[in-house]
Order: structure tokens, then sequence, then C-alpha cells
């Protein structure tokens, strides 16, 4: 366990498949009752007033303000733009949000939208949501969404590879994309759910981080379950040890599946005391959702008026 | 200044429902003890929180008395089936007042809300749950076709779980028919008393329980009567000695729950996140005050640097403070007398040429306090790895091999619990098997249920509580 | 001159200035209350024979219906821990007991009998449900065991419940009997399909509304009431089903329904004749356990 992961000479681990096997397979095993158990404790801490206040609006300004959607139109998302950049238009002083996230082909449309804001532009890309598709369709795919104009790209790893050990394959596809996307950053989705083991989880990160993507992702949204407490668990340690052995920060999205404050605040909890405050920045830490967003701006009405609201007051997106 | 901050969560205090003061409980009814009136104090802040008139020799007397009439009459006679109606009432009533509960226990013994909440509380009403449902199913419970009641147990219990240690005692009691006479510890006897109250609230017979505060003469006196024949203790092994010999010869049966010195084996190949979490929990729920504390910390040695270096990190954030603030997880030492013999074995740790380390900690300036404190380079020879601190204290030595592990695992008079971290199943087993201990946690630590058999090997104790195991020490 | 015409025997008529709301009795499916899909129903009468009410009258289709909806509902009341299926039978004898005064009413009006003696019947169910509720957590340290194999192995033993269990309820006992037979099933960790007494079905859907404010997760009991010797079949030729109790079977009708359930080796319950008022055994316990062996080496 220790000499794998203190000055590793991390170049030679993805020498070859055997090599990469043998250094995924050698991190530290997961318990998974003992990881569901942290966090179900770390979700006991009580956030009130004033910290409360701090995490709300933190985790609006750390929202991929997302549509991903067969229907998705240029009016879509236009619509959507103009929330992510004055989210409650009642009370300017909200912060605005991290980024958008749309398909490639909708890049264009959210980065008109967006010029002059510091809202970013995330496009999934690589044949999301399954990744089945040959790698040069889905190289061709991040370097369209780039071309038009997107800062970040959301790719997905080929997880049929990874569930069956081509992990030099998995590794050297991400490399490819990361190549692909120039200077936007790369976010590596691990489609946390169809890994289904913690194990997987911890190796899938490590071998994400390897390959150069500034965040590992937990889902594309598109099944369950997506993110969940010990998956998070787990990832933020990965981007904690990641840092301890190569001294690189990298950044952890959570996405699918968060719909409530309360859930959005746990999780930062769960940052906080796992990873650091370093990781409590939209730059190395994201929510991928679509209606935590409205939950947010509610919970924030409330804890200025002191009275709940409902749905009429906050806008559609 | 920390980025995230948390703003103080504190329980409502106003929900422990606190009495000015508190009286005994005697055959049904609640008058004041013929002894000294005394003050209980909230460790936290060393302020009062109420007057406990204590329990005099009379009061034992006539606890005794109405344990004995309760025995040969309306509890004695009762069938089964209607004892565990009772018991299921007292379960039902300790979830009703849950919270009242457990802030009053918080309040009585400083742990943290969040532990009396989510463990002491919940566990004591399990703990009377899973024995109402023995009442009327002893003869399927392994003990012979008619199992019987011994008579009237007397009962002293620690100042660590006043109200789950309450309940590990008195519901098997009950259960198998006996009646009790039990005196919680001179520092925590709120949630007992309360306890008297949810039992008087369920109607049970006059004299079936009794619970009189007090300090250790009342304990004495309870053991020493003619007229107990069953006595069950659970505190120092000192005092356990004490009893044992006091008790020899009198044919009275007698259950002991003592302390502790567990080995926590973290091997090579351990899932090391959750095996910190694991030797975290270990020592410092409760603040240390487990008798099944993992406070020997056997790390092997290939892993040493690994293993502390995630451990220190892991507790800086743990937060120690108000034990009624809902974030904190490290509360106030009990009282000052075990704070004074916390720092006399830490201090003679570091004497002992331990190396000693905290991690940041702000500690109040009133009340009892200790930081968690981790020592390493610790010696087998010495104090710190031998004695029980009963206090926020981690010893941590290495091994080289599985043998080695064993070994120095059983070098101890203690035999309480141990835990095992390996992700390997057949070391688990081989281990588990090799360990002289009541108690053995693989991959987990700290886990109690009714249903799981507790209790020690040795110097330890002797006896079962939880689970069918635990009707033994109560039948005949 | 015309023959006579039938009518329904009636139970007196009550002078009273409040009319009553009278209650519609229908099956209890998937955690709902369902008429029949076939939309028919039966008389049901006192022991004298006067009208009671009107009865659902299930079908296949229904038995159907009751093994999809505990099939869905096994894995989660399976999972669920011995604990918390204790806590929640402890629950129904909570609701069973706030209820006394209507189930004794109901189970004179079926069996007939003293006011005293209905309450006392009630008493024992309640009673009953109760020593089940505390087998749910014990049962497995009692049937189980670590077993010393000669060699380095552990090796433990545990009961597991078998799945699906189609009961046919005591025709006779309409409440004590049912409960009796019903309890036990569930306690284990099994779901059921319940078909209710012919004769004195009523006490059974009562009982329904309790289980359905207890915390019981829809589906883990369906009870259906109708023609047994129409239902009977289907559950025990259904290959999802994975037991059968026939308790409430005539003797003489069993052999036929023992062929049946033989096509999916089916475990059958044929128990003898009951005095539902003496304590139970642990016979139905073990009836509808699987008993799970595993072995594990020891070494380091």
């Amino acid at each position: 366990m220790s000499s794998t992961l203190s000055g590793l000479d991390l170049r030679d681990v993805t020498r070859d498949d055997a090599a990469l096997r043998r250094f995924l397979s050698g991190l530290p095993g997961v318990d998974q009752v003992g990881a569901e158990a942290r966090a179900a404790g770390l979700a006991t801490r009580s956030i009130k007033t004033t910290a409360k206040a701090w995490a709300i609006d933190t985790a609006i300004s750390m929202v991929d303000l997302t549509t991903l959607e067969g229907a998705d139109t240029p009016g879509k998302v236009r619509s959507m733009c103009a929330k992510a950049v004055h989210p409650d238009p009642s009370d300017l002083t909200t912060p605005a949000v991290a980024a958008v996230c749309v398909y490639p082909d909708l890049v264009e449309t959210a980065v008109n939208a967006l010029r002059g804001t510091t809202v970013q532009v995330a496009s999934v890309a690589t044949a999301f949501p399954s990744g089945r598709a040959p790698l040069p369709t889905k190289l061709a795919d991040v370097r369209d969404a780039v071309a038009a104009g997107a800062t970040e790209i959301d790719m997905v790893i080929d997880r049929g590879a990874f569930l069956a050990g081509r992990y030099l394959q998995v590794y050297e596809e991400i490399v490819a994309t990361r190549e692909a996307c120039g200077s936007a950053h790369l976010k590596v989705i691990l489609e946390t759910g169809e890994l289904a083991t913690l194990d997987n989880v911890r190796r899938a990160s490590w071998l994400a981080l390897l390959a150069g993507g500034e965040f590992i992702k937990t889902s594309t949204g598109k099944i369950t379950p997506a993110a969940t407490p010990p998956v998070a668990l787990v990832m933020l340690e990965a981007v904690r040890d990641f840092a301890q052995t190569t001294y690189e920060l990298r950044g952890v999205k959570l996405a699918g599946g968060i719909r409530t404050s309360k859930e959005a605040i746990r999780y930062l909890v769960m940052v906080n005391e796992i990873a650091g405050e370093q990781w409590l920045d939209p730059s190395l830490f994201r929510f991928g959702a679509s209606s935590l967003l409205n939950d947010l701006l509610l919970q924030r009405h409330k804890l200025r008026t002191g009275a709940y609201d409902g749905a009429d007051y906050v806008t559609l997106d | 200044m920390p980025a995230f901050e948390y703003a103080p969560a504190p329980e409502s205090r106003d929900v422990a429902r606190l009495r000015a003061s508190y009286g005994i409980f005697v055959d049904g009814r609640f008058r004041a003890g013929a002894g000294e009136a005394i003050k209980t104090v909230n460790p936290a802040n060393e302020e009062p929180l109420a007057e406990v008139a204590e329990a005099g020799p009379a009061d034992v007397d006539d606890a005794v008395r109405a344990a004995r009439t309760a025995f040969d009459g309306a509890w004695g006679r009762m069938p089964g089936r209607e004892r565990a109606k009772y018991l299921f009432r007292i379960a039902r009533a300790i979830q009703e007042r849950a919270r009242e509960l457990a802030v009053l226990e918080s309040l009585d013994n400083g742990k943290p809300i969040r532990e009396s909440r989510d463990v002491d509380v919940p566990l004591a009403a399990a703990h009377f749950f899973y024995y109402a449902g023995w009442a009327d199913k002893l003869e399927h419970a392994g003990f012979g076709p008619r199992p019987r009641p011994i008579g009237v147990a007397g009962q002293v219990i620690p100042w660590n779980f006043p109200l789950l240690m309450a309940a590990w005692k008195i519901a098997p009691a009950l259960a198998t028919g006996n009646t009790v006479v039990l005196k919680p510890a001179e520092t925590t006897p709120l949630s007992a008393l309360t306890l008297a109250e949810i039992i008087a609230e369920a109607d049970l017979p006059a004299g079936t329980v009794n619970i009189l505060a007090g300090g250790p003469s009342i304990g004495q006196a309870i053991v020493d009567h003619d007229g107990i024949d069953k006595i069950a203790f659970t505190g120092s092994t000192e005092v356990g000695k004490a009893i044992q010999r006091a008790v020899a010869g009198t044919g009275k049966r007698l259950s002991l729950e003592l302390g502790g010195k567990a080995a926590n084996i973290v091997f090579d190949d351990a899932a090391l996140d959750q095996a910190v979490e694991g030797i975290v929990n270990g020592i410092f729920f409760n603040q240390g005050h487990v008798c099944c504390a993992g406070s020997r910390l056997l790390v092997q040695e290939s892993v040493i640097d690994d293993v502390i270096a995630a451990l220190h990190r892991r507790l800086t954030t743990l937060r120690l403070g108000d034990p009624l603030d809902k974030n904190t997880d490290i509360g106030a030492i009990n009282s000052a007398a075990q704070l004074a013999r916390i720092r006399e074995l830490t201090d003679a740790g570091e004497e002992e040429g331990a190396t000693r380390w905290s991690p940041p900690c702000e500690l109040p300036d009133r009340g009892f306090w200790f930081a968690p404190t981790v020592f390493t380079n610790v010696s087998p020879a010495h104090r710190i790895a031998r004695e029980e601190i009963f206090g926020p204290v981690l010893s941590v030595l290495t091994f080289r091999t599985p043998a080695e592990a064993v070994e120095k695992a059983n070098n101890t008079p203690y035999g309480l619990s141990a835990g095992i971290w390996t992700e390997k199943g057949s070391r688990i087993l081989s281990i588990a098997g090799k360990l002289r201990a009541g108690v053995v946690w693989a991959n987990t630590f700290n886990r109690f249920d009714p249903g799981s058999p507790f209790g020690g090997y040795q110097e330890s104790g002797f006896g079962r509580e939880g689970g069918r195991h635990g009707l033994g020490p109560y039948l005949a | 001159m015309a023959g006579t015409v039938w009518a329904p025997t009636l139970p007196s008529r009550t002078t009273s200035d409040r009319l009553r709301v009278r209650k519609t009795y229908k099956l209890y499916v998937d955690g709902a209350f369902p008429r029949s899909e076939s939309g028919r129903s039966y008389p049901v009468t006192n022991p004298a024979g006067e009208l009671l009410a009107h009865a659902a009258q299930a079908s296949r289709k229904d038995v159907r219906d009751a093994v999809v909806a505990a099939r869905k509902a096994f894995p989660g009341w399976s999972a669920a821990t011995a604990y918390n299926r204790g806590q929640v039978l402890y629950r129904i004898a909570e609701m069973l007991d706030g209820r006394r005064e209507q189930f004794a009413a109901e189970v004179r009006n079926a069996e007939g009998g003293s006011a005293a003696a209905a309450l006392a019947t009630v008493a024992q169910a309640i009673d009953r449900w109760v020593w089940y509720a505390g087998w749910a957590d014990k049962y497995a340290q009692v049937t189980g065991s670590a077993n010393p194999v000669a060699g380095p192995y552990f090796n433990f033993s545990l009961p597991e419940p078998t799945g699906v269990v189609g009961a046919l309820a005591p025709q006779e006992s309409s409440l004590l009997g049912l409960v009796s037979v019903l309890a036990p099933i569930i306690t284990t960790g099994n779901t059921t399909v319940v078909v209710a007494s012919r004769e004195r079905p009523l006490p059974a859907v009562s009982l329904t509304e309790v289980l359905a404010t207890s915390d019981l997760p829809g589906g883990v009991v369906n009870v259906l009431t109708g023609y047994p010797g129409e239902l009977a079949p289907w559950l025990a030729s259904h290959r999802d089903v994975n037991a059968v109790d026939l308790t409430g079977v005539d003797p003489a009708d069993r052999p036929a329904l023992q062929q049946a359930a033989a096509d999916n080796v089916k475990r059958v319950y044929t128990p003898a004749d009951e005095d539902w008022r003496s304590d139970p055994s642990t016979a139905r316990l073990a009836a509808f356990v699987e008993t799970k062996t595993v072995w594990h080496p020891v070494e380091v």
C-alpha cells in the first residue's frame, strides 16, 4: 500500500496494460460498509445560519447548469444561459453559476449568449452518454465542441473496456481526448453507476487522473444510481491522495440525482472534511445539475426572509 | 479562519425537562433518599444541573424487600407473555422520549449529543425490544424446557453509558422474571432516574424495579445485602475484583463486565481510509470512555508511516466542544477525577519516551476537557500500553507478522475486545480465532446490537450481555 | 299461485336517528384496496344466516396480480433488518389492540358466541402477534449455527426466507387462526398471498386495514376473499410461488393441490388440526425458511 502512493514514478505505471493493472489493483481496497458509515456520519453535520448562507452561495457558484435532452433547442439553451448569469432576477446579489453544460451542437448558441460573462461553456462529447463509437468519431466530437468555443469538455470513459479489464485502452482514450481538448479543460465521466463497486470507482478515478483529466465526474445523469455519498467520498479521497503523491490539484464533479440544497450542503461538508478546504472552489468542485439551482434559490430566500417559499418564486430555466 | 466555518448548531437544552431535584425510586414510588443530597454537575462547564437525594442504607433495605415481595408475588407469578408486554411498553416509551433522554444524557455525562441521540438512546430502546421478545420464549433459548429466574438482582452500573448500561442490566433481568435493585453511577444519575419514571408510567408492579442514586457505599450495601441473589456489575477491574471477593462463599450469582485495553490490529492490506475511521471510532468515540475502546493500535510495521499520516490528517477534522452542539465529535471528560487520571497516565507516557501528538485543539476554559492524543513509538513495557487510561488517548505499537500481532494483542490480563483490519477473509477468521477477547470486530469497531453477546475474557470479566447468551446470567 | 320468492335474511332493524355509513369489503393487494378484477362479490352471513355484507369474490387474475405484488415486495422485506421487521410486527399489534372492540364485534358476527368470548379471542390474537414479533430477531439465533466441521474452515448455517408463500387461512377461526397462520410467514421475511375463510372473511379484511396502517410495506401481505376452492389451485400451481400453507384446506382436497405444487417443487405445509388457543410451537416459523450453509477457510 505505501510504496504505490508515495513518490512512485507514475509514468512507469502506465507503461503497459499489466503495469497499469498491477498499480490499480495495488490501491487500497474500499470497505463499502465502512465508506457508507463515514458518509452517513458526515451527513449528521448540522449547517445553520451563517454557515448555511455561505454554503448555499458557494454551491450556486459551483453549479454547472445543465440541459442534455434530445429536445433541446437554441431557445431552450438561451433561456438557461440567462438564468445561469442571473439565477434570481429578484436578487441580483445571487452569484452566477460556474458553467452551463450542453450538447456540442448547441455550444455556439451558449457561447454567444454568455459572451462577456464569467459563466463557462462546458460541452459533453465522445458520443455522450454511452461512449459507444469508434475513437476517431469521439475525438471529432471533442474537436467540434472546442472549435465552437467550449472551454470545458465532459467526456465519458469506455465502461465496457474498463469492466473487461482493458485499462490501458481506457487510459489511452482519455489521453487522446485530453490532447483534442487543447486549452479547454477535461472532465472525465466515470459513470459510477455502471462501475458498480467502490473499488472500481477508486481504480477508475486514479486511471482518469493519471491520464490527465482535470476533473473526475461521477455520472452522465442518464442512469441511476448517479452521484451518491459513498461514491463522492471515494472520489474525493482519490483527488486528495493524488495531490499528496503528485502535488497536482484535480477536481471532482458530482452529477445526477442531486436535487436539494440539503444534499448539496452535505457534499460540501464532505469536500471540506475529506479533501480539504482548497477544494471548496469552483475550480476544483462542481455540481452538475438542473433542478438543484431552484432549490438553492428557495433556501436562499428562506434564509433572507425567514419564510418557506414555493415554486412560483423562482424562474423556470 | 477556515473557509467553511460551521456555525453553532445547539440542540435545545429545554428538551431535557431538567428538574430542580430528583429522588430515588423504591417500591413503585419516588421519594427523597435518606442519604446525602448531592448536586450533579454538567462536566462541560462544571455548572450544577440538579439536586439528587441519594439513598441511605435503609433505602437499600426497603428496595431489596420491595424487590423480594414483587418477585414472590406480582412479577414472579406473571406469565412471560405479560412480562413481555411491559418490556415492549418501556421500549416504546424510550423511543417516544428519545430526544429528551439524549439531551439529558449529554448534559449529565458530557458526551456529544450526536452520540447520545444516534447511539445511546436508540440502542437502549432496542435492548428492551429485544429482551421483551424473549420473555415468553425462554423454553426455546437453549437453557432447558423450564428456565427459572434467580430472584432479586442487584445491579451497579458505570458513568460512561448511563442509560444504555441501565437498559443492558434491567431488560434481561426482567425478561427472565427477576426483579431489580439498580444503582447508577454517582456522577450520572439523571437518565436512570428518568428511566424510573418511564417504568412507573408503564405501570410495572411496584418493587419490580428499584433505582437508587448513590455513591460507592450504596453500591457496597447492595452487593453485601443478604436479600440479593444475583449481582451484575459493570465498572473497573479493581472494583470488580473487590466484589468477587465480597461475594465469595455467599452463594450469590455474579456477572462482571470490567475494563479492557483492546488491540486494534491494522494489516498492510487493510482498506486504509476505513481502517483510519475504525481507529478514530475505536478510541475517540465517547471520548475513549469505553471499556472496549481500541486503545492500543497495532500497525504492521511496513505501513506505519502511511497509517499515522492518514490518522493525523483525519484527527484535524475532529471537533471538540459543547456536547449539546450537533457538530461536536469530542465532548467533555466526565469528572475531575477522571481527567486527573488521564493526565497522570499521559504524563507517564511522555516520561517513558513515547512520542506525543495532538491535533490543534482549543479547550474551553471551564469544564473537564482533554484533547485527542496519539502516542507513537510505544513499547509493550510502557504504562500507556498496559494500563487502561479510559480517555481519548491512543497508544500505537507495531508488529511484523500476524503471529506477532496476536502475541502482542494477547499480552495483557484484559480480554474484552479487539479489532482486525485486513481485506483477507481467511485472515480475519484465523486471527479472530486466536485473539483472547470476548468481542472481535473485523473491518469495523464499536458496533453494538442487543442481539450480539458482549463480554470479556480473563480480567475483563465474565458473563455476556446481549443475545441469547445474555439470558444465562439471569437464569437459575 | 306463484312459488315462494328468495329473499335475504336480514338482521333485525335497529331504530336510530343516525344512518350508519356501511363499510365496503375489498381485496388487499400491493398495499391498496381494489375490488376483484372480475367485478364479482358474494354475500357473507353470520351463523344464523343473516346477511352481514358482501365480500369481493377474487378471481385467478387477482391471484396472479397478488403474486406479482408479493414477489415485488420480497427483496425489500427480506433484506430489512430483523429488528425492523419486529418493529413493524409489533406496530401491527399496537394497531390491533387499539381496535379491540371493533374486532370483537367482527369475530362475534362471524363466529357467534358471547361478547366476552369474542374479546378473549381478539386478546389472544393480539398476544400472538406480539409473540411472533419477538421472534423476528431471535429465530436465526435459535436455528442457525456455526458448525464445527473437520478442517480449517469456518462453516455457518443461517435460515433465509423462502420467498412468496401462498396461504389458505383456516375456515372456522376467522381472526385467531388467521393471525396464527399469517404472522409466522412474514416474521421470517417471506411475503404472502392469503386466501381468507370462505364463510368468515370479514375479520380478515378488517385486519388488512390494520396492516395498511402499520408501516408494513405494500405487497408483503396480500389478502383475497372469495372461494378458496376456486383460488387455491391457482396458487398451488403458480411457478412464482415458493411454498403453500394448506391449513384452511380440507384434508380431502389437499392431495390435488400437493400434486400441482410439485411442478416447481414447492414447499408444502400440511398441518394437522390445531387448537388455536394453545401456545404455538416454532413449526410454522420453520416451515418457510431455507437453510444456507457457507464455508470459508481459516488461515493467515
